[in-house]
């Protein structure tokens, strides 16, 4: 048994791991690649002073800048058409009445079975000895397999499979908070579905989907493992270009700059986005 | 418009289940080409024949349920913490970790490692997965429960204090069990997002922690075999199963 005074100050420990793992496997890791970027890459590929800008400033040389713009583009596309896809299935889940629950969930197994095995699964379909290219050449509408995989289409496509629940869930939330009276003035006051839809409901749901759009475009943004299994080191995103420092370039200061200027774009994206929304993330 | 919108949704659905009900169908295929030549069982139990396989799993399983067990504490009592009394630069240093592109977070903590060996004589092992696991999964565990205290009433713990009780016996008999279902679908979930991910474990993994994910990767990577498709179809059972409960549970 605690006495009162006792239990103040157990409770004042609660926090405690949580400061732990914030300092030591979140703060300090970046700090870390923070002095790196910093620092210059030795001789066989290790780290050396003197410390200089120079690798931000290699940032904006046009090899990589075409990378870093070719990576928005993307996410840009995938964000779009994770709209295009979530909006009209979250509007159907918001009216399904008693089934509501069974549709949502519909959408959030697949998402959180496995990343990996979704991406495998269009790898098995897209490759050139996969399920479609072989249904298509026994069809005999094909002699020569579709180049299907490893290019930027099927990146894209990945990344919009993959992220997809992102839109759907912040949408749904407002839609569902969304009150029905407001749908019933406007049919009451005239307006056809089409006209309420893009008049009421459309812009009631903004939040939702300005949630939903920062949620899909940052993980695109950085995305590794959908360009590099889908496309197969043809299409090089920020995410690709990475990893590759830490790895096969070994030049880990100009690795932590790219990643220092990552971490930078999706701070001001969340906070741009906890800003509008009190309630906080999903 | 309503038949319409019912159209479009059935599409969606199409897309997001049809690539994975077809990927389960031909891991009973007998050919080890995708037309279909009959039902077998055979990569199955080629999986179970599999040593690299085996020892892959064990090593996820390890590190999944080390991982779960201390994020799902630290972030219970991190959730309650700040639901007492918050801290903007801890709630802030959580979001931010659950948006951190994997790659980063991944390099990062492989730069922390590499760094904390110059003193200590530790090498890469099943130990720093675990460590990078924690980091990425408390998140997620603080977001659920504190979904959950949301709900949950600071007059129910305050009545209890009229009635007599303690601030101890408040929060052991009115908070905890409430907060139950919370803590169940959290560590669910984390053992889930823990089993699954490929980006941070690859990075941080040492030569003897090979985890189930890099060993479907390698293979994938050398062009797809119906032993992958097996693999993965269990995965989605057995995972789908613990989402469903997970689901199930934070419901109730």
């Amino acid at each position: 048994m605690k006495t009162a005074a006792g239990w103040e100050r157990l409770r004042a420990w609660f926090l405690l791991p949580a400061w732990i793992w914030m300092l030591a496997l979140f703060a300090a890791p970046f700090a870390i690649v923070i002095c790196y970027s910093l620092l210059t890459r030795g001789a066989y590929g290790g780290l050396g002073t003197p410390w200089t800008w120079e690798n931000y400033q290699r940032l904006i040389d046009p090899l990589y800048l075409v990378i870093v713009l070719k990576s928005f583009l993307m996410a840009a596309e995938t964000t779009a058409i994770c709209l295009l896809l979530g909006f009209p299935l979250a509007l159907f889940i918001s009216r399904a009445g008693s089934r509501k629950n069974v549709y949502l969930q519909l959408v959030i197994l697949p998402f959180w079975t496995s990343f990996l095995v979704r991406i495998y699964a269009w790898l098995f379909l897209l490759r050139d000895t996969g399920l479609i290219n072989t249904a298509l050449r026994h069809m005999g509408l094909i002699h020569d397999p579709l180049p299907l995989l490893y290019n930027d289409g099927a990146v894209l496509l990945g990344l919009v499979y993959g992220y997809l629940p992102f839109m759907v869930l912040p949408v749904y939330a407002t839609l569902e908070r969304l009150d029905p009276a407001l749908v019933e003035a406007a049919a009451d006051l005239g307006a056809k579905p089409w006209p309420t839809l893009l008049h009421v409901i459309l812009p009631l749901s903004a939040p939702g989907i300005r949630a939903g759009s920062i949620l899909v475009f940052i993980p695109a943004l950085g995305a590794y493992l959908t360009p590099d299994l889908l496309g197969g080191g043809r299409t090089v995103l920020i995410g690709n270009l990475v990893q590759n420092q830490f790895t096969n370039a070994r030049d880990w200061p100009f690795g932590a700059a790219i990643s220092v200027g990552l971490m930078a774009l999706v701070g001001v994206l969340v906070i741009l986005m906890l800003r509008r929304e009190r309630e906080g993330l999903v | 418009m309503r038949r319409w919108l019912g159209l479009y949704a059935a599409a969606v659905y199409a897309f997001l289940h049809v690539p994975l009900v077809i990927l389960a169908i031909f891991s009973f295929n007998a050919s080890r080409f995708t037309v279909w030549q009959g039902f077998s069982l055979h990569w199955y139990r080629a999986i179970f024949q599999d040593q690299q396989l085996a020892e892959s799993t064990w090593n996820s399983v390890i590190i999944a349920v080390v991982a779960t067990i201390l994020s799902t504490i630290a972030g219970t009592l991190c959730a309650y913490g700040l639901w007492k009394r918050g801290s903007a630069l801890l709630s802030g240093s959580l979001y931010l970790s659950l948006v951190t592109p994997e790659i980063v977070m991944g390099i990062s903590l492989l730069a922390l490692f590499q760094w904390s060996f110059r003193w200590m004589h530790w090498r890469l092992g099943l130990y720093t997965v675990i460590l990078a696991h924690v980091a990425f999964s408390i998140a997620y565990v603080v977001i659920v429960i504190a979904a959950r205290l949301r709900t949950f009433s600071p007059s129910l713990e305050e009545a209890a204090l009229d009635l007599g009780a303690t601030e101890w016996q408040a929060f052991r008999y009115v908070t905890l069990p409430a907060l139950l279902p919370g803590i169940v679908a959290a560590a669910l979930l984390a053992l889930t997002v823990s089993f699954d991910d490929y980006v941070i474990t690859s990075m941080v993994a040492g030569v003897d922690s090979e985890t189930l994910p890099m060993v479907i990767y390698a293979m994938a990577r050398r062009g797809a075999s119906p032993v992958i498709n097996a693999i993965s179809a269990l995965i989605v059972v057995v995972f789908g199963t613990l989402v469903l409960i997970s689901e199930k549970v934070r419901a109730a």
